[in-house]
C-alpha cells in the first residue's frame, strides 16, 4: 500500500477515525506522517487532515480557471491548498462559496450560535428594538394616533443616536 | 526573571489536586481569537506579526488575572526553555517553534496561558487539575470578555470568531482533558472506547504517542466541532463523556483485579523493579512504567502519599527537564544513564508494592 499523500513511499502509519458513523482511513508514509504532524498528537487530528485534503479540492473547484485572490491580504486558493489555513479574516468572505461545503462536513452547523462580543450584541439588540418601534409607529400612524406616534418617533430618534454613538464594529 | 525561576518546581505542581484526579490529570479550555485588520500569523509578514504582538501583548498584560505574569517574546526564549514549557503542557509544539513576532504570557499559578501569534493571533488557555471543565470555561470566558473591550476581534455574526483554520471557526473553543487510562489499556478495551468517543464527534489523541499509541497510558479527549453549537453545550457534552470514561476505567480496574489479579500485580511489580533498579532507561519506557506505578498507588499497592512523587517523576524525567539539571549538552544515551540514576535515588525509600494492601480494598474514585 502506498502513502495517500505522496503516492510514492509505502504507507507505514495507518489511522482510522469514526466521525458521525463515517469511517475515515488514512495511510501515510513516515515522511508525510511527520510533515502532517501525525507524530505530534497535540496538533493532529485525522479529521483536520482529511478535511484539509477535501478543503483544497473544494476551494479549487470554485476556481474554474479564474484565480480568486483575497483583496485584503492577497491570499489565493493555491495558498489554501498548500497551508490548509486562511490568510486573514476577510478570506472567509472572499472564499465563502468554496468554504460552505467544507464547513458543513466539519461542523455541527454553518451558523455561529455561541458567544458574541458584548458591543456587537448591544448593537444587534438596538437594531431589533428599532425595527419593533418602527412597526409600532406605522400602526399608530394608520390608526391616526398622533400623540403616540410622536412619542414613538422620539424613542426611535434616541435609539438611532445610541446606535450611531457605538464604536464601529 | 527567567522562565525557570518563574515556573513552580515540579515537586509543587505534582501536589495540585482536583476532582477525579486519579483518572483525569488535567482539564483545559482553549479559545482562538484574531484581530480585525491583521493577516493571520501564518500568512502575515514578520513586521506585521511584530505589530500585532505589540497591540496584543500590553492588552493581555493589563488584565487583572495576569497581574505579575511572566511575559516574554518567543525569540528571547532558548530551545531548552521552550521544550520545558511544552513538557509542562503550557505551550504547543507549534508555538515552541516560533520566534520573532510571537509571545507568551503566563500567570503565576500556571492556570492561564496566552500564546500570542501561534496559529491564531491569540490562543488562550485556562488549565485546571482534575476534572474541572466548567471552571476552566468560566475562567476563560471571563478573560475573553475583558479582552474584547481592549482588542478589536475578527468576528462575523454569521460565522462567529474567525480563525486561521476553518476547523476552529465559530466559537474557537477546544475543550480537552488528559486522562490516565491504564485499566482500559490492560483490559484491551481502549480501542473500543476510542472508537465510541470518536463516534460522538470527539477526538482522542495520545499525549506524546506516535500514531494511536499513547505514552504512559495518557490520552487527551477533546471536541472537534466548533461551529453551530453553544460553548456551554460543548463543555457539558465533553464532561458527560468524560464521566462515562471514568466509570469504564474504574470498571476495567475492578474486573482486572477480580479476574486477573496476578497480571496486574505482575505489571506493577515489574514496573517498580525496573524503575528502582535500572542503570539506563529511555524517557518513553520511564513514562510507561511510571504509569503502571501510578496504577499501583490507585490500587493501594503503594501508600497514597507516593502519588505526588510519581507525578513529579513523570515531569522531571522528560528530556528537557533532565537536561536542565545538568550543564553541558547531554546526548540521548547520557540522558538515559542520568535518568536511571535519578529514578534509583528517588525511589530508594519507596517500599516494594504490596498486593495484600490492594486486596483489602482498592481506593475507588468516589469524589465528584
Amino acid at each position: 500500500m502506498l502513502c495517500m499523500l505522496c503516492k510514492q513511499n509505502p504507507a507505514k502509519v495507518h489511522l482510522t477515525q469514526i466521525v458521525e458513523d463515517k469511517m475515515q482511513k488514512v495511510d501515510l508514509c513516515e515522511e508525510c506522517a511527520r510533515q502532517k504532524g501525525v507524530n505530534d498528537p497535540a496538533s493532529f487530528s485525522l479529521a483536520d487532515l482529511l478535511l484539509g485534503l477535501g478543503a483544497s479540492q473544494e476551494i479549487a473547484q470554485t476556481a474554474s480557471g479564474v484565480e480568486i485572490r483575497c483583496p485584503a491580504c492577497g491570499f489565493t486558493q493555491a495558498d489554501f491548498k498548500k497551508a490548509g489555513r486562511l490568510g486573514c479574516a476577510e478570506c472567509y468572505a472572499t472564499f465563502a462559496e468554496g468554504l460552505e461545503g467544507l464547513l458543513k462536513s466539519m461542523h455541527k452547523g454553518i451558523r455561529h450560535v455561541g458567544k458574541v462580543p458584548v458591543a456587537l450584541r448591544q448593537g444587534r439588540d438596538l437594531n431589533e428594538r428599532l425595527k419593533h418601534l418602527q412597526k409600532k409607529l406605522d400602526k399608530a400612524v394608520i390608526a391616526e394616533d398622533f400623540e403616540q406616534a410622536a412619542s414613538l418617533r422620539d424613542e426611535i430618534k434616541l435609539a438611532r443616536n445610541q446606535l450611531e454613538s457605538m464604536p464601529a464594529k | 526573571m527567567n522562565i525557570h525561576e518563574f515556573l513552580s518546581p515540579p515537586v509543587e505542581t505534582a501536589r495540585r489536586t482536583g476532582p477525579h484526579d486519579r483518572i483525569v490529570m488535567s482539564s483545559r479550555v482553549r479559545l482562538a481569537r484574531n484581530l480585525r485588520g491583521f493577516a493571520f500569523p501564518g500568512w502575515a509578514k514578520k513586521n506585521e506579526r511584530v505589530k500585532a504582538l505589540e497591540v496584543i501583548r500590553p492588552a493581555v498584560e493589563s488584565l487583572p488575572e495576569l497581574n505579575g505574569a511572566y511575559s516574554e517574546t518567543m525569540d528571547n526564549l532558548g530551545p531548552l526553555d521552550k521544550q520545558i514549557l511544552v513538557e509542562r503542557h503550557l505551550i504547543s509544539r507549534e508555538h515552541a517553534a516560533k520566534s520573532t513576532g510571537s509571545g507568551l504570557v503566563l500567570n503565576k499559578e500556571e492556570s492561564l496561558c496566552v500564546m500570542i501569534n501561534e496559529e491564531d493571533h491569540l490562543r488562550m488557555q485556562a488549565l485546571r487539575p482534575g476534572l474541572q471543565l466548567r471552571q476552566a470555561w468560566m475562567a476563560m470566558d471571563q478573560i475573553d470578555s475583558e479582552l474584547e473591550r481592549k482588542l478589536d476581534y475578527a468576528f462575523s455574526s454569521e460565522l462567529g470568531y474567525l480563525t486561521a483554520c476553518p476547523t476552529n471557526l465559530g466559537t474557537g473553543i477546544r475543550v480537552s482533558a488528559m486522562l490516565h487510562l491504564p485499566g482500559l489499556v490492560l483490559a484491551e478495551q481502549i480501542t473500543q472506547i476510542i472508537s465510541s468517543v470518536n463516534k460522538l464527534g470527539l477526538a482522542v489523541r495520545g499525549l506524546y504517542g506516535e500514531g494511536t499509541e499513547a505514552l504512559g497510558n495518557v490520552f487527551q479527549v477533546s471536541n472537534q466541532m466548533t461551529l453551530g453549537e453553544v460553548e456551554a453545550d460543548i463543555v457539558e457534552r465533553l464532561n458527560k463523556v468524560l464521566l462515562q470514561i471514568i466509570e469504564h476505567e474504574d470498571n476495567a480496574r475492578n474486573v482486572l483485579l477480580e479476574k486477573k489479579p496476578k497480571i496486574v500485580y505482575n505489571h506493577v511489580g515489574r514496573a517498580y523493579g525496573i524503575l528502582a533498579n535500572a542503570h539506563s532507561i529511555t524517557s518513553k519506557e520511564t513514562m510507561n512504567l511510571l504509569s503502571l506505578m501510578r496504577l499501583g498507588v490507585d490500587l493501594g499497592e503503594f501508600p497514597p502519599t507516593e502519588r505526588a512523587l510519581i507525578d513529579e517523576l513523570f515531569v522531571i524525567t522528560q528530556p528537557a527537564h533532565l537536561q536542565k539539571q545538568f550543564t553541558g549538552k547531554l546526548t540521548a544515551e547520557e540522558r538515559d544513564l542520568l535518568r536511571a540514576d535519578m529514578l534509583r535515588e528517588r525511589l530508594r525509600l519507596v517500599s516494594r508494592p504490596n498486593p495484600k494492601a490492594a486486596e483489602s480494598g482498592p481506593a475507588l474514585d468516589k469524589r465528584n
